[in-house]
């Protein structure tokens, strides 16, 4: 081989490789357009909702102050007047790529605490998503995350006064995370970790999970009270799944 | 191929998903033994080095009846206590140099033996060999799967004590009313505060906070330095939390200054707070 000819053949092999890794890009692409897909519906509550109690902050005058024209209520189950169910966490149990389940969304969710209590009172990520957890209150909370031994992740407990600057972390393994106050013992909330893209139920027990690509999926409702249940979805080209789920109160 | 893919990403996500929920078993015998053949069954501590297998008699002799065979702090005797021992396999410690949710330093663990915890039936082991306590915490060690995965926090870094002046004691209180401490433990520091009666550990049992006015020793140590440590890093698996984000490392030694003049011991800090006319901090702030 003379060294022109070993010159030309070393262009035409790099070019033909730029076009193939083009061709790759272009097809990854089309994989993320396809990812635009979703999955929607809506959770409902049958039966008659528990009674959520109104809690009494009489310990600290300053939250007492925040509620005095919004009594404050218990938020295990909370339920729209026509039965939709709020605070339920959906995801992608099965069906998803190892590269979408993986994947880990640049957003960050922020739990507040405001008026002594959290909101939301459910908050949702993805593993090894970044979130925050900040106070616009002017009573010192203390956040303290209660996760169970073996689960993966570890628990801390860090004081949030008046004014503190935001706590920014991430959790390691999927879990449904219990959250308290201790100086506050009425605040109690969720961290929902899980694995790929998450929704959460609005005050109408609607959901749209974004960014599935076409496939069959199963997914997951998870509520505090009421455990888990799943449904088969299909999503196809430019048609969103519909999943809906419906709870029978205990 | 697409079906294929996706039923074996299936499969791994079905398991990873069963192994999320098992994890959550409890820790077996037969893993502690696992463990005990590990690098983590071992401790550093200065040029001391621990050995696990060689504290095997001393913790049945001295340990067990509290803190159990398994390390689960279901000794014989535990039903009795108040606090209840420690479960080892939780790896959840009070006394650490380093920050909250982080495991303790060898070093940590070293001196809480040789301290025991105040206002516990935890007494101090300070008749044993340095040898005998260096081993002891390597046992410990073998009991949690926390100590083959994750390495000690990084201690924090605490700067020399200043020198008292009634200037740092002042901002001490500033301190204390700003980051409210006396919402658990009362505005004269008497364990009395609002939220005291409600206060529950993480296994949710009853838990007082510190009474300074009584001036019993604090649990994780009796220095300025100890004390400093016990605010920044907080008291895991306790209510007590960590407030290292929000009290810079001078203000943290005001507060030091000022929560000594809480304490009945004469002491420099109590006779500035007595010249200086200091009064408890005012709790009735119900804010905007
Ligand atoms: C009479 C019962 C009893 C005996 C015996 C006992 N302990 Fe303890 N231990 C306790 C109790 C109770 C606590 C928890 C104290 C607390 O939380 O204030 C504890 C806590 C601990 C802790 C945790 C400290 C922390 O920072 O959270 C360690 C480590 C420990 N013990 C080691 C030992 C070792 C090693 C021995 C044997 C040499 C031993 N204990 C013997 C009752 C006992």
């Amino acid at each position: 081989m003379n060294v022109e000819y070993k010159r030309k053949f070393t262009a035409v092999v790099t070019a033909l490789a730029l076009v193939g890794i083009g061709v790759v890009l272009l097809g990854r692409d089309r994989v993320n357009a396809a990812g635009s897909g979703s999955i929607t519906g809506t959770v409902k509550l049958t039966g008659t909702p528990p009674h959520m109690r109104g809690i009494d902050m009489s310990k600290d005058p300053y939250c007492v102050k925040q509620h005095e024209n919004n009594p404050a209520k218990m938020e295990n189950v909370v339920v729209s007047s026509d039965g939709g169910l709020q605070n339920v966490v959906l995801y992608i149990s099965e069906g998803l790529s190892a590269g979408e389940v993986s994947a880990v969304p640049s957003e960050e969710p922020t739990v507040d605490q405001h008026n002594c209590m959290y909101s939301p009172h459910v908050v949702a990520m993805d593993v090894s998503q970044k979130f925050k957890v900040t106070t616009s209150d002017q009573t010192t909370h203390n956040i303290h995350p209660l996760p169970a031994p073996g689960s993966g992740n570890i628990g801390w407990n860090k004081s949030q006064p008046p004014g503190a600057p935001p706590i920014e972390t991430n959790w390691k393994a999927p879990e449904a995370i219990s959250v308290k106050c201790n100086i506050h013992p009425w605040m109690h909330g969720w961290q929902v970790v899980v694995k790929g893209p998450y929704a959460v139920t609005d005050e109408k027990g609607n959901f749209t999970i974004k960014n599935i690509p076409p496939g069959s999926y199963t997914v997951t409702a998870w509520q505090e009270e009421y455990g888990t249940q799943t449904a088969k979805v299909t999503v196809a080209a430019g048609q969103p799944g519909k999943a809906d789920f419906t709870f029978k109160a205990k | 191929m697409r079906t294929e893919a996706l039923h074996r990403n299936a499969v791994i996500l079905a398991a990873l998903v069963a192994a999320s929920v098992t994890a959550c078993a409890q820790v077996t015998e037969d893993q502690q033994k696992q463990w005990l053949g590990t690098p983590a069954a071992s401790s550093h501590i200065g040029h001391l080095s621990g050995n696990a297998k060689a504290a095997a008699g001393d913790y049945r002799r001295y340990c067990v009846v509290c803190h159990g065979e398994l390390g689960d702090g279901n000794g014989e005797s535990a039903q009795w206590l108040d606090p209840k021992p420690r479960d080892f396999t939780l790896a959840v410690f009070k006394c650490r140099s380093t920050p909250t949710g982080t495991l303790p330093t060898d070093q940590d663990l070293y001196e809480t033996i040789a301290r025991g915890l105040d206002r516990s039936n935890m007494p101090p082991w300070n008749t044993f060999t340095t040898q005998q306590r260096a081993d002891l915490v390597a046992w410990i060690k073998h009991y949690s799967p926390r100590w083959q995965t994750e390495k000690p926090g990084t201690p924090i870094e605490i700067p020399p004590e200043p020198e008292v002046t009634p200037g740092r004691v002042k901002a001490g209180r500033d301190v204390f009313a700003r980051v409210q401490c006396w919402k658990c433990h009362g505005a004269e520091g008497r364990g009395n505060g609002p939220s005291a009666s409600t206060l529950q550990d993480d296994l949710g049992r009853p838990i007082l906070p510190y009474n300074f006015a009584e001036g019993g020793r604090f649990k994780c140590g009796s220095t300025d330095a100890d004390l400093y440590r016990i605010f920044m890093t907080g008291l895991d698996g306790t209510p007590m939390p960590s407030f290292a984000d929000n009290i810079k490392p001078e203000e943290a030694w005001d507060l030091v200054m000022y929560l000594r003049s809480l304490q009945p011991f004469p002491s420099k800090e109590k006779a500035i707070a007595k010249s200086l006319g200091l009064t408890p901090v005012s709790t009735t702030s119900t804010g905007p």
